[in-house]
């Protein structure tokens, strides 16, 4: 890890006219990290999460991304080409529902490819085996690399997902609920794959879910949001061992021990 | 004249005739540029061409003579009403061959003879945006054309690869016009996109439901979309037109019975017959005395 941080967020609110969405969130992440946010449904995780990603514009604050030339730029005075441009190749997203991130009328390989050919690619055999190792990696038979997603089961969905995202190469990574929806013990692969990925890539990734089992696999540091505001920050495993705040002691003391 | 009510020169009103010529010059101002325009009601329906009725009847004048064809033929439904309108509206002469023609309307073909300066062309397009069938949304296709974010175009010719091994798209084959809008040539085979660049010839693009008009003014580059390992290739015909013998043409086929006979003939009727009265002949053709009885 570097002494820089890779995105730096300063007094983010969004408002949905006077309701908050989230409110005042500061904090900073480093490359390689992997920051969890987690609350209860309605706590503006994913608010925060789509206003850090630009897929809404926040009320007030700001997001600085450190570019590849190593200079800071905030997100919302990027123009819309620049900021398009790196949210496909320097970023990801991997929707709670693959079906939002995947072109489903077209192969897993054309998927994995889109992002190749969006940033110029023009050799359909260099695309080709590109895509079918990333298939390989995110444990996708090669020989389903001409098959629709809608022929894929929601775990392979989802991992198809995770590699169309990770082709470029990006640098950051945002999964919102990756694990919603998947049965348990797919779940605990995709995690596993995951991990190993996040490990290998020395990718940063912000996870936001509400299942504090991910957040302890995954991340290094989570924030815990409740009504809109980050009410408890800190490293996972203190959080967890030891949260501070009665809102998390509760949700802490909520899941279930088998 | 008489005292009588009669249709504007052109059917159109001039108003509208005058809207139409300025989304024209704007499109010819931003080549491959879709322009969005007030499209009218035409008494035709959908399908038959509204779009390039509008834009030849826009740009027609009285000392105009007209073409028009359907797939490549001047004689098949489409292209006798159309002409037979503007006959009707216009009082404009009308012809059978290209190089007589300064205004060509087609729908989904280019005539075989190169089209020389002066010529206009109008094509009647269903749907005018190449993005379409993998992107529904329009607000996103038009911040794709603005952005010039055309990977999902080879996304399309990726998926041909994939399943045929080869690039499937036969007709409506996207080309990238003058290095920057990626434009959708209308349903003409592939066949005729290389005729497309550096046409001496202005080529206008009319999509009446759709309601947008785009150009590809005279002189400008126009390419195919494809990838280096597998090039842009047009159809290849075995044998040559049953009737003329040509080579190098587009060729229909044509069933003759219910055991398996057919035969090729050029699709451009106009380039078969003066072919033939060039004394070419197919191997099908049938002697002259016969057909002169």
């Amino acid at each position: 890890m570097t002494d820089t941080p890779l995105l730096k967020v300063g007094g983010l609110s969004k408002f949905y006219g006077s309701r908050i969405g989230c409110k005042d969130v500061s904090f900073e992440l480093w490359p390689g990290e992997v920051l969890a946010i987690v609350g209860e449904s309605g706590s503006g995780k994913t608010t925060l999460l789509n206003c850090l990603s630009t897929r809404l514009m926040p009320t007030t604050g700001s997001v600085e991304y450190r570019m590849r030339d190593g200079n800071f730029r905030d997100l919302y005075h990027l123009s819309e080409a620049e900021r398009r441009f790196l949210m496909r190749t320097d970023w990801g997203f991997v929707h709670q529902n693959p079906a939002d991130g995947l072109r489903m009328t077209v192969s897993a390989g054309a998927n994995v490819g889109e992002r190749l050919m969006a940033v110029g690619d023009r050799h359909y055999g260099n695309i080709r085996s590109t895509a079918s190792d990333w298939l390989s990696r995110v444990e996708i038979g090669t020989d389903r690399i001409d098959d629709q997603p809608r022929a894929f089961s929601g775990g392979m969905r989802q991992r198809l997902q995770i590699a169309r995202n990770l082709v470029t190469g990006p640098r950051l990574v945002f999964m919102d609920e990756p694990t919603g929806g998947l049965d348990v013990s797919v779940q605990a692969r995709l995690l596993d794959l995951v991990r190993g990925l996040v490990n290998d890539l020395g990718l940063a990734a912000i996870v936001v879910t509400h299942d504090l089992a991910v957040a302890r696999l995954l991340s290094h540091r989570m924030m815990v949001m409740k009504d809109g505001y980050v009410i408890e920050h800190g490293l996972t495993d203190r959080v967890l061992d030891d949260p501070r705040e009665p809102y998390t002691q509760l949700l802490v003391s909520s899941i279930l021990q088998v | 004249m008489t005292d009588l009510a009669t249709y504007n020169f052109a059917y159109l009103d001039e108003q509208t005739k005058r809207m139409i010529r300025r989304a024209i010059l704007k499109a010819i101002a931003i080549p491959g540029y879709q322009v969005p325009f007030a499209s009218r009601e035409m008494p035709m329906p959908y399908g038959w061409g509204t779009g390039g009725v509008q834009v030849t009847a826009a740009i027609l004048g009285p000392d105009d003579v007209l073409k028009v064809i359907d797939q490549g033929a001047d004689d098949t439904t489409n292209a006798v009403s159309i002409r037979a309108f503007f006959q009707k509206v216009a009082n404009v002469a009308v012809t059978t061959h290209t190089r007589d023609a300064t205004i060509i309307q087609t729908r989904h073909r280019i005539p075989e003879e190169k089209l020389t300066e002066g010529q206009v062309l109008v094509y009647q397009v269903p749907i005018p945006e190449p993005l379409r069938f993998l992107e529904p949304r329009e607000t996103e296709t038009r911040k794709m054309h603005a952005l010039e974010e055309y990977g999902l175009m080879h996304v399309k010719l990726y998926e041909d690869i994939a399943r045929n091994g080869h690039i499937a798209t036969t007709y409506a084959y996207p080309v990238k016009v003058a290095g920057r809008y990626v434009m959708d040539p209308s349903p003409t085979p592939k066949f005729d996109n290389p005729k497309m660049h550096m046409s001496e010839a202005l080529q206008l693009f009319g999509a009446g439901r759709e309601k947008r008009i785009y150009a590809v003014p005279p002189h400008t580059e126009v390419v195919s979309l494809d990838f280096e390992d597998y090039p842009f290739e047009i159809q290849k015909f075995e044998q040559p037109c049953a009737l003329c013998g040509a080579h190098d043409v587009y060729l229909d086929e044509v069933v003759l019975d219910d055991k398996g006979g057919r035969m090729f003939v050029c699709s451009d009727t106009d380039h078969c017959e003066d072919r033939r009265d060039h004394g070419h002949a197919g191997a099908m053709l049938a002697p002259k005395k016969e057909a002169a009885e």
